[in-house]
């Protein structure tokens, strides 16, 4: 319980809203999410041929179904990156990370993630990263538990 | 992983939450700091001089602000009631229980809370109630230090007497 406040305080309290809201994903993103499970990446081709990772259920350019999966690497490129010094509650790490566009071997298109850098200086755009799976998957993008630097392990 | 795999995944549970501070502003406060003593606090409308409990700072049907202190009992009548057969996740109250619409002595607005002390069988419109607190030592600024309601044993408020209250 509270102290008895003073005629003149403000009350005020904490509150937490919260509930589970269940998704359901579709066949393709589905697809993507089992491969996770089995530590595999999968992405789609695009009707000009690029890689799309994560792959998305119809194509950006002309809005037609998408269906040839293609697999790519666990490894790939940053294209861009930025540094969080001071991760929040829901963030994927709990120490300073950077949020990254990974161009994954064999995919076109980048897709963003989390890169265990351990420090600033360790992350460049064009470096290689690596994935690091979780040890316990579920079938969700947080199978991949982050990237790190390929000269790390 | 001891748990076999999943054939395919068709779904993905994404928990959402908010945390947020609340300030209750003034009419709150007034009965919020009520609840800390014990009491049930709300404010009238000057022009129709009806007594809203819970206060909320203006008059619902005038329009203008509320005024006052005013306190009302912790027995009442039951307006209304449902009987609840589903949990409420985080609350203390299992199933079955009473959620009732209790109009207290003294005010001219209803509000609601968890009937007990009874079978939820012999609850009625117009049954008498009287408000079962926690232990003074566990008084907060919260509503919640009313625990429910249970009947008082008082004579039943006539149902026909609702009617010419909600035509006012």
């Amino acid at each position: 319980m509270s102290q008895d406040l003073g005629p003149e305080e403000t009350l005020s309290a904490r509150f937490k809203l919260e509930f589970d809201y269940t998704r359901s994903v579709g066949p393709v993103v589905g697809r993507f999410l089992m491969g996770l499970l089995q530590r595999r990446i999968e992405g789609i081709r695009m009707s000009d041929g690029r890689v799309l990772v994560p792959p998305t259920e119809y194509d950006p350019l002309t809005s037609e179904s998408l269906d040839e999966f293609v697999e790519v690497g666990d490894a790939g490129e940053v294209v861009s990156w930025s540094w969080v010094q001071v991760p929040r509650e829901k963030h994927p790490l709990d120490r300073p990370f950077a949020w990254a566009l990974i161009r994954l071997d064999g995919a076109d298109v980048p897709m963003l993630h989390a890169v265990d850098a351990g420090s600033e200086s360790r992350m460049r755009s064009g470096g290689r990263v690596k994935v690091r799976w979780r040890a316990e998957r579920v079938g969700h993008i947080r199978d991949i538990e982050c990237f790190e630097p390929e000269d790390a392990s | 992983m001891t748990e076999k795999l999943p054939d395919k995944i068709e779904t993905i549970i994404t928990p959402i939450s908010l945390e947020y501070e609340y300030t209750p502003g003034t009419a709150s406060t007034i009965f919020l700091r009520g609840m800390k003593q014990g009491r049930i606090l709300g404010q009238r409308c000057p022009v129709s001089g009806a007594v809203y409990v819970p206060p909320r700072g203006s008059s619902p049907t005038h329009g203008v602000p509320t005024e006052g202190e005013i306190e009302v009992s912790d027995h009442g009548t039951l307006r209304s009631f449902t009987v609840v057969h589903l949990p409420i996740p985080g609350s203390e109250v299992s199933p079955p229980f009473v959620a009732a619409i209790i109009l207290l002595d003294g005010a001219d607005q209803t509000c609601l809370h968890v009937v007990s002390g009874c079978e939820p069988s012999e609850v009625r419109m117009g049954m008498r109630l009287r408000a079962v607190w926690k232990n003074r030592a566990d008084w907060d600024y919260s509503f919640e230090n009313i625990r429910y309601f249970e009947p008082s044993g008082e004579p039943d408020v006539p149902i026909e007497s609702f009617r010419r209250e909600s035509s006012a």
